[in-house]
């Protein structure tokens, strides 16, 4: 005999459901950014960051970043979107200093604040900060709401304005969330440096533990000169630049 | 004199003349959040530069105004004001129905609108956003126990100390709707504290317009009587409001011109600003400004409802341009990211933006929904009195 579904009865099936699905959605979340614990466990004793030396990187190194960081992480073939509509998670700027009319090649992605005003503003905690100072977007709960993208300093952040096909495997991209740099955080876990890094291939890019004073980048900001974008924000960004 | 209230007919062929316009109006809307959605948002006009465009002028537009038709209400039970009290039930009932059709077309506008449920359930109580979600559901909340208060005799006493709850409430809502962009840090446009109490006083004239103009509509349409008292009354103080706007507009474009850092922002919108600069001149400040307080205050137009009704229709006008200004004009002016230095490529130059008529035709939806549910609500419940005429609901009248 088939019961019929009365009022009270479809509220606790549906509330059960919810319920369900809320719990295993927030546990994929988990698993999709859990660093392996045995190799690199995610700590407050880490803070990654990176240093881009304006001075030796040249043109060809800033493209090279951003068709590595493409490859990698498979954004920039939006079909649909158009101009400001696409993804951009690492852009090439190119800054003249008004008195000396100095000009300036850099790249700029997530500078992975300390202090990220996109955390801040996200209703939904979507927008995160890892112990170890990476900043990303968890995809199951951002619901599009682009606050993040109007808080960030440094146009980081990119909207996607589209339905999405041949995404990689280690990051999954969602018509109507948001997304920026990751800092390469699933090769980081693995130990290996991100793949903007990895494609310039010299010490005008060096990328590791802030923290960690036998890092060769710790090191490194210890002799030269460096600074971060928007200082007057207070942010304390984990990617720093020497030569601007 | 004791005020009748009494629900209107709404058998008319104008009623249901009107609920079909609105209603078209509603399903165009959904049929253009079915299109947004299921293409993406690259069918609007918006983009990663301008990433909130005519959908957000029109909810904040809305939710501004929604509490600002509070007020009517607030006079009479916080101040004590008795011309305003029989006003009191279509105040509430404006401001609940502005703040559902703002945010519905706020959710529909959201990537994942399907999401919404996240919103309701995740809080980050540093957000903005998350208080604002808070504050919203708060408000449906309070104005509806202050409505009961009002609606059931035996409750009547408390009325006052709801309605002093609500217009707490309303003030701390207004606070936090400002306080979106006046947190800001990072946009030249937007950071200064100077947003939450210009989005106060831009909701009492917003929300004031609506509220005389759906309630004289109202009381022509079912040709109930509505005295001058009401009327004048309700227009100069419309008029007081628009001053008060213009007033804090003033403050805010000189205080930021005082600061190097937003001298670029300040000249885009005033002087170099292309369509921003006219509709900020022409738009804000002569049409939704100067022109509504003429046509109050000129004394050859007292008490002529004909221009009070335009007054209102151009001070509404202006509030859907001064938000275009604010959200819209203050993207799209880039953000100062390297202080002393020229971008030359990659980012800056001032971003392009045309709103698509999807956009727009969800933000009507939003008005449409708005004035749906007062056309239903004053039918189904006694929210009109059934007289408004001078000797009913001047408390000063003199036969």
């Amino acid at each position: 005999m088939s019961k019929t579904l009365n009022r009270r009865d479809f509220i606790k099936t549906t509330t059960a459901t919810t319920a369900g699905v809320a719990t295993i959605a927030s546990g994929i979340t988990l698993t999709t950014f859990a660093a392996n614990a045995n190799e690199n466990p995610v700590t407050k004793d880490k803070r990654w960051g990176m240093l881009i030396d304006t001075n030796k990187l040249t043109e060809a190194n800033i493209d090279g970043m951003v068709s590595a960081c493409q490859k990698e992480q498979g954004w920039g073939n939006e079909a649909h979107s158009t101009g400001d509509q696409k993804a951009s998670w690492i852009k090439k700027l190119k800054v003249k200093d008004k008195a000396t009319g100095k000009v300036t090649d850099l790249p700029l992605m997530c500078q992975h604040c300390e202090e990220p005003p996109c955390v801040d503003v996200c209703p939904t905690n979507a927008s995160m900060k890892r112990e170890d100072g990476i900043v990303l977007v968890d995809r199951h709960l951002c619901i599009g709401c682009r606050y993040c993208m109007m808080a960030c300093p440094y146009d980081a952040r990119s909207f996607v304005h589209e339905e999405l096909t041949d995404q990689r495997e280690h990051m999954p991209r969602g018509k109507g969330t948001v997304e920026s740099c990751t800092l390469c955080v699933h090769k980081v876990d693995k130990g290996e440096t991100p793949a903007c890094v990895a494609s310039v291939n010299s010490d005008a890019v060096i990328f590791g533990d802030l923290y960690d004073s036998t890092s060769n980048i710790n090191k490194t900001l210890k002799k030269v000169q460096s600074a971060q974008i928007r200082a007057d924000l207070n942010l304390n960004t984990g990617v720093r630049y020497s030569g601007i | 004199m004791n005020i009748r209230y009494e629900e209107t007919q709404g058998r008319s062929l104008g009623f249901y003349a009107l609920v079909a316009g609105l209603g078209v109006l509603i399903l165009a809307a959904m049929g253009a959040v079915y299109y947004m959605e299921h293409n993406g948002h690259h069918v609007t006009g918006m983009s990663n530069r301008i990433v909130w465009g005519m959908p957000h002028v029109f909810a904040l537009f809305l939710i501004v105004a929604a509490s600002g038709a509070l007020n009517v209400a607030s006079i009479a039970s916080v101040f004590g004001k008795k011309l305003y009290k029989p006003l009191s039930r279509l105040s509430g009932l404006v401001s609940l129905a502005l703040l559902a059709g703002g945010l519905m077309i706020l959710v529909l506008d959201l990537g994942r609108p399907d999401r919404l449920i996240v919103a309701m359930t995740e809080y980050n109580f540093k957000s903005i956003f998350a208080w604002n979600i808070i504050l919203y559901n708060g408000f449906f909340v309070i104005v509806a126990v202050y409505l009961w208060m009002m609606f059931e005799r035996r409750m009547n006493n408390f009325t006052s100390k709801a309605g002093l709850a609500a217009f707490s409430w309303r003030l701390i809502l207004t606070t936090g709707t400002g306080s979106i962009f006046g947190f800001l840090v990072a946009r030249q446009a937007y950071d200064a504290v100077i947003m939450a109490p210009m989005f106060i006083i831009m909701s009492f004239a917003f929300g004031l317009a609506f509220f005389i103009l759906i309630l004289m509509a109202s009381y022509k349409w079912t040709e109930r009587s509505l005295g001058d008292a009401v009327v004048n009354r309700l227009g100069t103080l419309l008029g007081v409001f628009v001053a008060a706007v213009m007033y804090f507009v003033a403050v805010k474009h000189l205080g930021n011109l005082y600061l190097a850092e937003n001298a670029g922002v300040e000249n885009f919108i005033l002087f170099d600003g292309g369509i921003y600069t006219q509709l900020f001149w022409y738009g804000q400040i002569i049409l939704g400004g100067l022109i509504p307080m003429g046509l109050i205050y000129h004394p050859a137009l007292r008490g002529n409802r004909s221009t009070l009704g335009l007054a209102s229709v151009l001070v509404l006008i202006g509030g859907v341009i001064q938000l275009y200004i604010i959200i819209v004009g203050g993207q799209a002016y880039p953000m100062e990211m390297f202080p002393g230095k020229e971008v030359l490529e990659g980012y800056g130059g001032i971003a392009a933006y045309t709103p698509s008529l999807p956009e727009i035709v969800l933000g009507v939806g939003g008005i449409a929904v708005a004035l749906i549910a007062v056309t239903f609500l004053v039918k189904f419940l006694p929210f009109l009195p059934e007289s408004l005429a001078d000797k009913v609901a001047d408390p000063h009248y003199k036969a």
